[in-house]
This record gives C-alpha cells, structure tokens and sequence, in this order.
C-alpha cells in the first residue's frame, strides 16, 4: 500500500438547506489516478473547491502528504503546498500571454524567480503542445487550447495533486483523445490525478480507480470495470432502471 | 539553459535612454525658463505623479478609488502641521507628509477592502469627506477656512540660498526652483518605482490579480497581501506629491485640499484619455489635459463640459486611450512588461518562438 497524497474525511457542505457534501470520505494514494463521475449537481466542482480550499466546509477533514490537516488553509498556500487544479470552465489570464499564464502559476505557485520558473515553463509547454501559441494572448485561444493551457497552468505550479475538471468536455473526439494521451504521460511522469469526467472512455483509459458521487454522497468506489457494472451505478447515474 | 525571457526591445532600450536624458535636461530647465513655465511645469509633474500611482491602483490592481483626495489633503496638512506647529523645515515635512499619508491608509483599506468595485469606488470617497471633515475641526490648522504658510518658513528653505545665489532670482521663485525639481525627481522615481513592479513576478502576478482574483489566488499568487502593497505604496506617494503641491501653493483649506474634482476627478481623465494600464498613458494624458486646460479654462463650465465630452469620446472611440491608438497602430511600447519566451535551439543558435500578438 502506497502511502496516501490525499486523505478526505467525512467532509459536508450545505448551501442553505442543499447538501452538496454529505459526509465524503476517501483517499488517495501517492502516484494513483482517481476518476470521479456523477450526474450533474452530484457535488463533484464542490468537492474539489473543498480540497482546493475555495470554499470552506461545513464540517470534516482534509489531510495532504506532508502537511497534516489543512481544512482551515487558504487556497494560496494550498496551491503552495502542492494542490494545483484545473477549472471545469477554462479561465486563463485573458491578458497575458499563454507563456505568462504558466510563468505567474510557476513563479509563485513554486516561489522561483522568473529566470529559474522560464525552463519549466518551456518543459510544460512542450509537453502540452502549446509552444506554438506560447507567446499569444491567452484570451485569443480556442477551446482545446484553453484546456490545454488550464492543464499547463495547474502543472506549473508544480502540483502533488493535480485536480482536473472536466478538462475533455466539449471538445471533439479527435481532440479528446489527443488531450488524454498528454495527461497520460503526466500521470505515467509519477503525478498523483483525481479527475472529474463526463467523457467515460477517456477517464478510464486513465484512471486506476473511480468514486461515483449522487446528491453529495459517495455510492461507490472501486475498479472502473466494477462500478460500470455495478447495479447502483447504473440506477443514479447511468438511468437505467434496475 | 534552454530558454530565456525576453522583456525589452531595441525601440524601448533607446526610449529608455530617451527619457534618462529628458530628466536630465528636464533638471536643466530652472537655468533659461522663466517662472511661469517652471509653475506650469510643476503643475504637470505634480499631476502627472498622482496619475501615475492612480492608476497603479486602477488599472493595474483593478482598485477603482475614488477617495485619493484623501491622501493629498493628508499629506498637505500634515506638512502644514509640521511647519505651523512644529516649526520643521517644508522640505523635511513634505517627506515625513507621505508617511502620515500611509498611515491613514491602513484604516482606509481595512474598511475599503471589504468591498468591490463601485463599493470600493464610493467607499474610498465617503472616506475621503469624512477626513475633509475632520481636518475641518482642527482651529490650530485654520479650521474649515484653512491657513497659510508662515512667510519665514517659505522663505528659508533648505537649499533657497544657494538657488538664489546660483540663479541670482528672489525667494519667491527660488522657492518654485526647488518645488519643481522635487516634482521632477518625485515623477521620475514614481515611473522608475512602478516600471520596475510591473517588471518583477509581483507585478506579473498583479496582472494575474487584475484577469482573475479567485484564480490567481489558487496558482499561489498572495492577492491580498498585494492589494494591500498598491494600496500603501499610492497613499505614500500621493500623500507625498499632495505636500508637495501645497508646498508650492503655501496656502491650504479643506475644501481644496480635499477636492474629489481636482485630486480624482481631474487624475482620471488624465489616465482614462491617455491609456488605463500603461505608463505612457499616463504621460501623454497630462500633456492632453494641460492643453486643454491652458486653451479652455477662461470658459468656465464649458471647459468641465469639453473635458467630459472628450472623455466619453476617448471611452467609447478607444477605450484603450490614446497611446492605446498609437501602441496598436504601430506596436511600438517605451516601458513593455510583456514577457516573451525565446528558446534556444544548439542548431540554429538563437530562434525565437513565433509571436503574433
């Protein structure tokens, strides 16, 4: 057993009388990609602005690798600490450049001067195919490339965790597969994933494990083969009536 | 070394070496012209320094305020205050100015932080007129009709006696001397001070901040502790271009000292029409309203009226001001920040990554 990234406790959050976390647990082993599927509203954005710090919960526990309990941490010292994320809707810096966008998340997100974060960056630009656009507006960019770049950008903070988020939607099948061949090899590179997906085929060719998530809770986690097959699976999410 | 960051080009290296000289020529200046065009000269400087630290705040931190009459009425009163009751010299007031006008500041952003955009706008100038107000009670200070500086004090400044040895004029005018190189070094150390934010990771990360606070945030980037850097650093240097100012006019009242349309107003229609978010913006604005103002301030309301229509003209027609036009016609930038990534490949030496803006 591999020492856990991520250990999840018990976690709830309400928004007035809706409970969008109702008493989550779960963790995450160093190295491991974990998929997380659900219907919409089932609380998968939620769960990860807990962990990432945006929004605070109710009750429960978050503990990283290293840090201990960081329930109570602010998202900047949490991206400091090793959390980096992808936004489920692409939001780069409009006015900066794609190779300034990566540049602020490395410079600070790492704390290195600009002069030692620029072959970093480059690395990441390379490996996501975004060297072309490097020095282009970000706010300019098509939809593949602003995942690709909300992908840059998280690495560049030089992430333990790295939280995806629905980073394939939208995009075409040619170009999804495209995105999950480059987020396969950072995985392979030895990055601990937990990763929100609609696209199914695309999430399992990666992920080792899925957690499925209705109303705030989890109904299952396991192999994706077994939670595909599994008859509660198929009753909330995949609609088919049992 | 695989890659490295390129940040100037040959037309901003020689239009850096441009302007190095121009200060130095610009401190020539008291040698020929004659006291009138030093005053307007002063006046330019002086507005162009409060410019420049408003829109570090507006258009680079994206903190809209509308309260940075407060900072000059501070600073003008606490060099007044120094000289009437302490008996310091102006000159020495003017820089200890700055400092209460920084510690005015931190009550300030502890109320206006809490709110965003038009609230911060409104907030910042409700506290503004509250200081007006209290600086109205101060009897010792002249109360709400305001006060003058003491001829002695005026008259002896450090260093008068050697303008007016060197220059053979009167007290007077050796006063507007000194007056104007202190605006001429304050306006070169505001540009040089914010230049060289913008070009460090703090200023890059301002620009993150201005895009996307929750995101910039969650990339590591301290956006409070930032806001709050701007915040001080613009209520310092306001607070010590205010003193300055008063200085020079050697008589102040709240009313004046605390004007929304002459501190903000005025401040905003230099930046807005010259380009919200540059440095050249700020620059060739004061020249536009310097103009404006010499050729149409004998018309009364008619002069606010022009000023307001030439600044929904610039707003709607080029939102991005007048070096915003010129920046876009012909690409050319005096002080750029933008960070290009140049790769170096062993084949071909130097090849950089294509770049179409």
């Amino acid at each position: 057993m591999r020492a856990p990234m991520l250990k999840v406790d018990r976690l709830c959050k309400s928004f007035n009388s809706l409970k969008v976390s109702n008493s989550v647990s779960f963790s995450v082993s160093q190295g491991e990609a974990l998929g997380i599927i659900g219907p919409n509203g089932a609380g998968k954005s939620t769960l990860f602005n807990l962990i990432t710090g945006n929004l605070r919960p109710d009750s429960g526990r978050i503990e990283l690798m290293d840090m201990g309990d960081v329930t109570g941490m602010p998202p900047m010292q949490r991206c400091i600490a090793g959390v980096g994320r992808s936004f489920q809707i692409p939001q780069p810096f409009d006015e900066l450049t794609v190779f300034e966008n990566l540049l602020v998340a490395a410079a600070h997100g790492r704390g290195l001067s600009e002069h030692d974060a620029c072959d970093k960056c480059g690395e990441i630009l390379e490996q996501t195919e975004l060297m072309t656009v490097a020095n282009q507006r970000a706010g300019g960019l098509r939809l593949l490339q602003r995942k690709r770049l909300e992908l840059a950008r998280a690495m560049a903070t030089g992430p333990k965790l790295l939280l995806l988020d629905e980073i394939a939607g939208g995009l075409t099948e040619c170009e999804s597969a495209s995105l999950v061949a480059t987020i396969r090899a950072i995985h392979k590179g030895g990055a601990t994933l937990i990763w929100i997906e609609h696209v199914l085929h695309a999430l399992n060719s990666v992920v080792e494990r899925l957690m499925v998530l209705d109303f705030g809770r989890v109904i299952g986690i396991g192999a994706p083969f077994d939670m595909m097959n599994s008859e509660a699976v198929k009753t909330v999410y995949l609609g088919i009536e049992a | 070394m695989r890659y490295s960051i390129q940040t100037s080009t040959r037309f901003s290296r020689v239009s850096l070496a441009l302007a190095v000289a121009m200060v130095f020529m610009l401190a020539l200046l008291p040698a020929y012209a004659s006291r009138g065009l030093l005053q307007d000269m002063f006046f330019i400087l002086t507005m162009l320094t409060l410019a420049q630290f408003w829109n570090l705040l507006a258009g680079y931190g994206g903190l809209l305020s509308i309260g940075q009459q407060a900072f000059v009425g501070v600073g003008g009163y606490a060099m007044f205050a120094l000289v009437i009751l302490h008996g310091w010299d102006p000159l020495a007031a003017v820089a200890v100015a700055g400092c209460a006008a920084l510690l005015v500041s931190i009550p300030m952003g502890f109320f206006s932080f809490r709110l965003h955009g038009a609230y911060f706008a409104i907030g910042t100038w409700v506290l503004a007129e509250v200081l007006r107000l209290l600086v109205a009670q101060f009897k010792a200070l002249g109360g709400g009709t305001g006060t003058s500086l003491p001829r002695a004090a005026t008259r002896n400044l450090w260093g008068a006696d050697w303008v007016k040895e060197v220059f053979d004029v009167k007290s007077a005018a050796a006063r507007d001397i000194l007056a104007y190189w202190l605006a001429l070094a304050l306006a070169a150390a505001a540009i040089a001070g914010i230049y060289y934010l913008l070009r460090s990771k703090q200023g890059l990360a301002l620009s993150a901040v201005r895009d996307n606070a929750e995101v910039a945030r969650s990339v590591g980037v301290n956006a409070h502790r930032l806001k709050w850097q701007i915040f001080l650093a613009s209520a310092f240097g306001t607070g010590i271009t205010g003193a300055l100012i008063y200085l020079q006019k050697a008589r102040i009242s709240p009313d004046a000292a605390f004007s929304v349309t002459d501190w903000t107003a005025y401040i905003i229609f230099i930046v807005v029409i010259g380009g919200i978010g540059t440095i050249e913006g700020p620059i060739l604005g004061v020249l536009v309203f310097y103009l404006l103002q010499s050729l149409l301030a004998d018309y009364g309301s008619w002069y606010l009226l022009s000023l307001g229509v030439a600044g929904i003209t610039v707003m709607l027609f080029a939102p991005r001001g007048l070096w915003g036009l010129i920046s876009d016609r012909t690409g050319v930038q005096c002080f750029p920040i933008r960070r290009l990534l140049v790769q170096h490949s062993n084949k071909t030496g130097e090849n950089s990554v294509r770049n179409h803006h």
